[in-house]
């Protein structure tokens, strides 16, 4: 049986963060009445004149210099020709053969590899409007409240290689966007959709195969099943003696298939020319050094300078530079309990708050443990104030909201680790005293009652003594 | 180069243009005398010129991002030929 090499190249439409319109002073708050955020502009009333919105230019510079690409000092908006009720102009204001942001990488990380996927190209453009098929009695309704959301359609080249390629590189573009501040990646509210471009070859062969355009995927997940889905099916039509013919596939979520919509012969002829409303958008170098001036620390930068100046893994790194917000709680909460913890300190906020965060569905920046008390936290386990078990507790105190910070809940309840040999050794008597069984098992060499006896001493000390002191005085003790 | 009568019935449907059949001969007619035009000015040697993209030899303004407009909806949908809550109604199209 042949060996098939799956090729999959990704569109990306991302929503950018403006409070107005790319071409009109309209709104872009999500949820609004129907066609109440729609202008004159928007509803492309005669004798109406775009003007470019500069936060949607300030997004793509952004973009561009996040992802090492060039940014056009100009780039020129094209006319894109085609009917349909929710695009009111009959075309979109688009970038063809001059967009803002030519070429870039992002690099995904996949288990313990990194692949590097390269951009061809981001372009802005405007959104269309929404149609609505239902309860009209045989008509369509229209709202143009999202006609003219400013879009950065991100295109890449077809470097990937499996569904979970595509869907590593769709999460590291979201975290991304999110990142630089270009888009807040709601893709329920479908600010962030892609569309992935599939095909199948024999492994070997140079050419790539007829390709098949899955739209509007809006979820992770849904990537994942579509893609797969859609190569089984390119592998199964082939062995099976068909061909592929180019087209444009919707995924149904309920099916788990992919199906063609109706395939219109002319629906690709857009007859593209440049918009004679708009001149050509001109960005000079120092704008892009103010945009580079003002970016922030990048995911990558960031892991690296996490593993070389903290001695992280590349696995703590990567999960602290998830999304900004994530990293900026961490160094916060390390500012507070001291660079010499960085390891136990990513410990707790990747695995025991990022647990509590989940349990509840809440965001990091929703956290009732703030950074300033988990540093805090952390820094009496360091000093073994406390123990691990017991910072557990103090944790879910903090958490709900019984005291403002870790040294509160230590005091009020006692948890203070007893170091204190004197009172060890008293506890440690008492508890000999009533065990004396143990305490002859153990003399007639079983160690297991050696355990026990631990464990009868920490339940004792209410596990507030450090076990290790507790072991060696048992020994010293025992005359072991 | 010239066109056919095939091209000019497509191109009139690409924009959604009626035309009939003399319609059609008359336009082909006029669009390849614009292509004669055009077939001469090719003859310029024009490597190395930078292809236009507007007339004029200026910049894009840009506007600050700010909300300016207000609801003019209900002024809008005043000479809509049919709305139902809010919406603009038209013949159903599905995908």
């Amino acid at each position: 049986m042949k060996q098939w090499e799956v090729v999959i190249g990704i569109e990306t439409h991302a929503q950018l963060s403006t409070r107005s319109k790319i071409f009109s002073g309209s709104s872009t708050a999500f949820g609004a009445e129907p066609n109440v955020q729609a202008s004159a502009v928007d509803i492309a009333l005669p004798g109406v004149l775009p003007v470019l919105n500069k936060q949607a230019v300030e997004c793509a510079i952004r973009f561009g210099l996040a992802v090492g690409a060039t940014v056009a000092p100009k780039s020129v908006f094209a006319r894109k020709n085609y009917f349909y009720p929710d695009l009111p102009k009959g075309y979109q204001i688009s970038q063809f053969e001059l967009p803002v942001v030519v070429g870039g990488q992002l690099t995904i990380q996949l288990g313990d590899l990194e692949k590097t996927v390269n951009l061809t190209r981001a372009h802005l453009e405007e959104d269309a409007g929404k149609s609505l098929h239902e309860d009209f009695q045989g008509k369509s309704g229209i709202d143009l409240n999202r006609a003219g959301t400013p879009l950065l359609e991100i295109v890449t080249e077809p470097d990937m290689r499996s569904s979970a390629e595509a869907v590593a590189y769709a999460k590291a573009l979201h975290a991304l966007v999110r990142w630089i501040g270009i888009c807040d990646g709601n893709m329920q509210e479908g600010s962030f959709r892609c569309d992935a471009n599939v095909s199948v070859r024999p492994v070997g062969q140079k050419e790539f195969g007829t390709r098949r355009e899955i739209k509007n995927l809006n979820s992770f997940r849904f990537m994942q099943q579509a893609i797969d889905y859609e190569v089984q099916w390119q592998i199964a039509t082939i062995e099976d003696g068909g061909r592929i013919e180019q087209a444009t596939v919707l995924f149904d979520p309920d099916s788990g298939e992919t199906r063609a919509m109706r395939s219109k012969e002319d629906a690709h002829d857009y007859r593209y020319f440049p918009d004679p409303d708009l001149l050509p958008l001109i960005i000079d170098s120092e704008w892009i050094e103010r945009a580079r001036a003002a970016m922030p620390e990048l995911p990558v930068a960031k892991r690296d300078r996490f593993m070389a100046d903290f001695a992280l893994s590349v696995y703590d790194a990567s999960a602290l530079t998830g999304s900004l917000e994530v990293a900026d709680f961490f160094e916060a909460t390390l500012a507070v309990c001291g660079q010499t913890n960085a390891k136990i300190c990513a410990n707790w906020v990747t695995v025991d708050l990022a647990a509590r965060l989940n349990k509840e569905s809440r965001e990091i920046g929703e956290s009732p443990v703030s950074a300033a008390m988990l540093g805090g936290l952390i820094a009496r386990i360091a000093d073994s104030t406390i123990s691990n078990n017991i910072a557990k507790k103090v944790f879910e105190a903090l958490w709900n909201g019984e005291e403002k910070s870790a040294d509160d809940v230590i005091e009020k309840q006692g948890l203070k680790q007893i170091t204190d040999t004197g009172a060890i050794e008293k506890l440690i008597d008492d508890v000999l005293a009533a065990n004396a069984g143990m305490v002859a098992e153990f003399k007639a060499g079983k160690e297991k009652a050696f355990n026990a006896l631990v464990g009868q001493a920490m339940k004792a000390t209410k596990g507030k003594a450090n076990p290790q002191q507790v072991n060696d005085l048992l020994r010293a003790k025992l005359g072991a | 180069m010239s066109l056919t009568l095939e091209q000019v019935r497509r191109v009139a449907h690409l924009a959604r243009i009626e035309i009939s059949n003399a319609e059609a001969e008359n336009t082909l007619g006029h669009l390849n005398g614009i292509f004669t035009l055009i077939e001469d000015m090719q003859a310029v040697d024009t490597r190395g010129v930078e292809p236009m993209a507007h007339a004029q030899d200026l910049a894009q303004r840009l506007r600050e991002d700010r909300v300016t407009e207000t609801d003019q909806r209900a002024a809008f949908q005043s000479v809509s030929p049919e709305t139902e809550g809010g919406l603009y109604l038209v013949p159903q199209v599905i995908e």
